[in-house]
């Protein structure tokens, strides 16, 4: 008998109810990030409405699913948010919601010190302009640091600082572990994935094989205090496993739940071959997660397929799953970027466009550069020229 | 030094318990801490411990043998270190 094990094997073979689960409530956003990994931009007119939004809620609380993931797009645009935030509290689940930091004013953030359910973080992907602004716009990175100004000021302690990890933050690590420090807030790092909009930026962006290995060390050195999401557990194939359960949770502990109410496997995984069905379906969320085909498949023992003779594979588990898919690798197979060099030898035998697109794109200016139609982008700058993003 | 067996204990007041089929989750909401119970039984002591005097009672209503007390006072002491159970105050 112990306490606080990771206890894989259970998590492995799924949970009667995610842990936690991400959940974008828009697709409309004010930024227009590069990698944005849910191709935000425009709000779909088929979004959730307040009723069934907090019709979810109660169905999370019936299952006692602890604690909600809210991003988007940005989340805040939202004219009922906050109605569904508090709804979500007042109903014992727990609220963690990513924003851009734009709508973070003093009052916000007095707002959110008053709750110990509410938990707040501010993408950044830069710890200078130059860097966050290549990928996040013009003026995100002003709009961010006076966000987390507002934050420290109003009192909220340990917000988080989110971090997507790229080729150029990398070489800034220790910048932005200051920059969190210096408002009092809790460093967390993400993976770069190929999705969304991602998929097209991210042969320049992620990170080169020798700031993996930074990385690696990086993570080990700083321990607990610095989150990551349990993003970097392909990284464990370097040797030890870094903190966090090291395993592909998606459709076994945790899920996404769009804002159309289309429920996927996982955040970073929004394409019809991930999608489990949709929270207006009979049965709703409870049923899809206990039942569905697509969540039961990724339930049973995982095939090893080209990693099944790799002395790593026990501790990174083939990695990914989303990067494989699509950089246009099999699943049963290496991670795009496996640090035994196995994903970069897989991804030479990809034909090139053979990738699967990613799905749905609500992005402001269609892959193909044409201007899409704007009947319902919610923020008064929607549709301009801002070079900008949204990342959950 | 008395043992957390000793004492009144309870759930804290932030924290959700979620049975599952190996035991039982706990989130904290204050510190946004998840742990696991790995064993039934122990599930069984921390939802009788509101309702006991003491811990050891807990256990002992719970059927944990004296050979398995042990385990069970480790595993309460560090379920108490990190606020997941506090000492009932009168």
């Amino acid at each position: 008998m112990s306490v606080a094990l990771p206890l894989v094997e259970h998590f492995a073979a799924g949970l009667d109810a995610p842990i936690c689960l991400t959940w974008e409530l828009t697709y409309a956003c004010n930024l227009d990030c590069r990698h944005c990994l849910s191709s935000s931009g425009r709000r779909d007119p088929r979004e959730l409405s307040t009723a069934e939004a907090k019709g979810v809620i109660d169905e999370l609380e019936a299952m006692q699913v602890f604690y909600v993931n809210i991003g988007g797009g940005e989340p805040t645009i939202r004219r009922d948010f906050w109605e569904i935030v508090d709804y979500a509290v007042a109903h014992h689940v727990g609220v963690k919601f990513s924003t851009n930091g734009s709508r973070i004013t003093p009052e916000v953030a007095g707002r959110i010190a008053g709750s110990d359910y509410l938990d707040v973080q501010v993408s950044l992907d830069g710890a200078t302009a130059e860097i966050n602004d290549a990928v996040r716009g013009q003026g995100s990175f002003a709009t961010a640091v006076g966000a987390l100004e507002n934050l420290a000021t109003a009192g909220v302690r340990d917000f988080k600082l989110s971090v997507v990890c790229t080729r150029h933050n990398l070489p800034q690590l220790d910048d932005l572990k200051a920059l969190a420090d210096r408002y009092g807030a809790q460093l967390r790092l993400t993976r770069l994935r190929p999705s969304g909009r991602g998929a097209v930026v991210w042969n320049e962006l992620h990170p080169t094989a020798e700031q993996q290995q930074v990385l690696y060390r990086w993570l080990l050195a700083h321990g607990e205090e610095v989150l990551t999401g349990d993003s970097f557990f392909h990284l464990a194939g370097f040797g030890e496993p870094l903190p966090g359960l090291n395993l592909c949770g998606a459709g076994r502990v945790v899920c996404l739940i769009d804002p159309v109410g289309d429920v996927y496997a996982c955040p970073f995984a929004i394409h019809d071959a991930f999608l489990a069905g949709n929270v207006r379906d009979p049965g709703g969320f409870g049923h899809l997660w206990r039942h569905s085909e697509l969540f039961r498949s990724l339930r049973e023992p995982e095939a090893a397929g080209a990693c099944g003779s790799c002395s790593a594979y026990d501790s990174c588990r083939g990695g990914c799953m989303a990067a494989k898919f699509f950089t246009g690798l099999p699943l049963a197979g290496p991670d795009p970027e496996c640090v035994k060099g196995h994903g970069a030898a897989a991804l030479a035998a990809v034909t090139p466009g053979s990738q699967p697109r990613p799905s749905p794109d609500h992005s402001r200016v269609a892959f193909l550069g044409r201007r899409v139609d704007r009947a319902c982008d919610e923020h008064p700058l929607a549709g301009t020229e801002l070079a900008t993003t949204a990342s959950a | 030094m008395t043992s957390v067996l000793d004492q009144p204990l309870g759930v804290a007041p932030q924290v959700s318990v979620r049975p599952e089929r190996f035991g039982a989750l706990l989130y904290h909401f204050g510190t946004r801490r998840l742990s696991f119970l790995k064993d039934r039984r122990l599930l069984d002591v921390v939802e009788r411990l509101d309702g006991s005097p003491s811990a050891r009672e807990a256990c002992s209503a719970a059927g944990v043998s004296e050979t398995a007390l042990p385990a069970f006072e480790r595993a309460l002491a560090r379920l108490v270190e990190t606020d997941m159970l506090r000492e009932r105050r009168p």
